[in-house]
């Protein structure tokens, strides 16, 4: 009953559609930044490998390496900064939190790609 | 002008600004209340009201509680408290107060009982460090160590309001300065900034703030 009442006071505060992704995905995440009076949109690519909360509490964590050195981001999705979330490869995973991610370097961070068909269409994760 | 009013925390939740900053909020149902006896000063010595707000089920109305709330016609409230006012308030019994009297009112205090703790720790209870992990001690990390001396002529007493262990929490308490946020009158909700005191489901007094806005 509480809980049905919070989800009320913020569902205008939530985003009419989310695109739909999921961890192990290969996404660009456009930010809004602010510079000084300055508005620009930052892409950030790399790995979902965490998607956590629900509602207006959800977030996940994006990683990628930068330089030798790994970056990982974590975005709240109804973010008004977060202006959209484009999904460049799926990968396949049988884990929900890709943490083993971080102790990897090179080509074993990669994923095996996701088999994307007439399944894909249909997946309704959200 | 009457600035309180009684409520029920609902829980905590987020909000986002046009910017992306995220302002943590407690979402509290305020009133509606029925104001259930006007005290004046002739009749009481001073200025207030008596307010109500939450129902009770039929089966555990008392009598009193039913002839009391009678008089501003209403069922009897399951929270009824007292608001202090410095004038006369232009109110008479059975009135209905909203949420709108907070309408321009940008900071409030939130009072409620605090969550129960039980018998706590000094650590717990009052912030102290315990002692350390390893040098030696042993099964006395969290004791509050030394709590007076033995000066021989002048007695071993241990001082008067020295802090120990015991019962934490379940008392009355003020919570000052919470940002009003956002104000629903339709449903009577007011979301407040920060973290108030007391359980979801557990009632509150709002009140205009003392010392800021």
């Amino acid at each position: 009953m509480t809980t049905k009442a919070l989800d009320q006071v913020v569902a205008n505060q939530l985003k009419k559609t989310v695109p739909s992704f999921r961890v192990g995905d290969t996404v660009d995440v456009h930010v809004k930044i602010v510079e000084g009076e300055r508005e620009r949109v930052q892409v950030f690519n790399g790995t979902v490998i965490a998607r956590k909360g629900r509602g207006i509490n959800e977030s996940f964590t994006v990683r990628r390496i930068v330089n030798n050195e790994g970056v990982e981001r974590v975005f709240p999705i109804h973010s008004p900064n977060v202006v959209d979330i484009e999904v460049k490869r799926s990968g396949f995973t049988r884990r929900s939190k890709l943490y083993f991610l971080r102790d990897r370097v090179g080509k074993a961070t990669r994923l095996r790609e996701k088999w994307v068909g007439k399944a894909k269409k249909t997946d309704t994760s959200q | 002008m009457v600035t309180a009013l009684l409520g029920k925390k609902l829980g905590m939740t987020r909000m986002y600004d046009p910017q992306g900053t995220i302002t943590p909020v407690t979402v509290i149902q305020a009133g509606p209340c029925t104001v259930l006896q006007v005290k004046t000063v002739q009749t009481d010595g001073y200025h207030a009201l008596q307010l109500g707000f939450g129902t009770v089920k039929s089966s555990r109305q008392k009598q009193p509680q039913i002839g009391h709330a009678r008089k501003a016609k209403s069922p009897p409230k399951a929270f009824v408290r007292e608001v202090r006012l410095g004038a006369a308030a232009e109110q008479e019994v059975g009135n209905t107060l909203t949420v709108e009297v907070f309408d321009e009112i940008p900071y409030l205090d939130v009072i409620a009982t605090s969550k129960g703790r039980g018998f706590a720790g000094v650590v717990k209870r009052h912030g102290f460090k315990g002692q350390p992990a390893s040098h030696g001690v042993e099964r006395k990390h969290r004791s509050p160590g030394s709590i007076g001396v033995d000066s021989g002529s002048t007695g071993r007493s241990i001082k008067k309001g020295k802090r120990m262990a015991g019962h934490m929490g379940c008392v009355r308490c003020t919570s000052r300065n919470h940002q009003v946020v956002a104000i629903d009158k339709e449903n009577h909700l007011i979301m407040v900034k920060g973290s108030v005191p007391g359980p979801r489901n557990g009632y509150v007094v709002l009140a205009r703030a003392k010392t800021k806005g």
